[in-house]
């Protein structure tokens, strides 16, 4: 399996574990982002993922491979869901392990944070009342105010 | 003219209407090609807020196309 992968079906957190499993680690950190029920103050329903595979695995890897040479850590994997999620199931999947688990919390945070803003992954949420929006991207047309999106220019 | 093969994901697939098309093309560059794109499928993305990949790798706007180049636009990315 490559160190970030995708899956179009539901995550399965314990066969993904076991490729960072190794004798030389003290511990193991993992981060699960789940699908919550609102954002900005909308009621979500559902969530719809998809991703430009080529480019994301490319980018992914070399993510993980960067929070190895940063944080002297023994294995990193993430795999991330696509496709159409419900409330509360698993959307993507961050384990690291190491000698001591300082590392692994830092590298873990770091292959999320660079995993949201560098791999091109897109969410499209759909609301309770109907509506749809792809998140992060309320701002994006033509005329709109695009310097007052906080995250707008974000890499 | 060249042959580009363009792939459009999320707001931008569904404002093309479609998930790929080959052209040909006059433009010189990706940003080029990102405006007669836009022209002809009344795309209304800011080209500020989106980046280019060209053959499966991030890109600069100003990178000169070539023939069978990939070319895809990346609006904002909201992975995890």
């Amino acid at each position: 399996m490559s160190p970030f992968c995708f899956s179009d079906e539901p995550l399965k957190v314990d066969e993904y574990r076991l490729q960072v499993v190794d004798s030389a680690a003290g511990g193991y950190a993992a981060f699960e982002g789940w699908v919550r029920n609102h954002n900005e103050g909308r009621v979500v329903e559902r969530l719809e993922y998809e991703a430009y595979e080529e480019l994301a695995v490319k980018e992914g890897a070399r993510i993980i491979a960067e929070a190895m040479e940063r944080f002297g850590i023994i294995k990193a994997a993430c795999v991330h869901r696509r496709g159409l999620l419900e409330i509360g199931d698993l959307a993507v999947w961050v384990g690291v392990s190491s000698a001591h688990r300082d590392e692994a919390f830092a590298a873990c945070r770091y292959v999320i944070d660079e995993v949201k803003h560098r791999v091109p992954i897109w969410k499209k949420e759909h609301y309770v009342d109907g509506d749809s929006g792809w998140v992060n991207c309320e701002r994006c047309a033509e005329g709109a105010h695009r310097h007052t999106h906080a995250r707008a220019h974000e890499k | 003219m060249i042959a580009i093969e363009v792939q459009y994901f999320a707001v931008l697939r569904e404002q093309a209407g479609r998930s790929r098309e080959s052209l040909e093309t006059t433009a010189a560059t990706a940003a080029d090609l990102y405006g007669e794109l836009q022209a002809r499928h009344g795309l209304d993305i800011s080209r500020d807020s989106l980046r280019v990949a060209i053959n499966e790798e991030f890109s600069e706007w100003s990178h000169p196309l070539s023939p069978g180049d990939r070319v895809v636009f990346i609006p904002p990315m909201a992975g995890g």
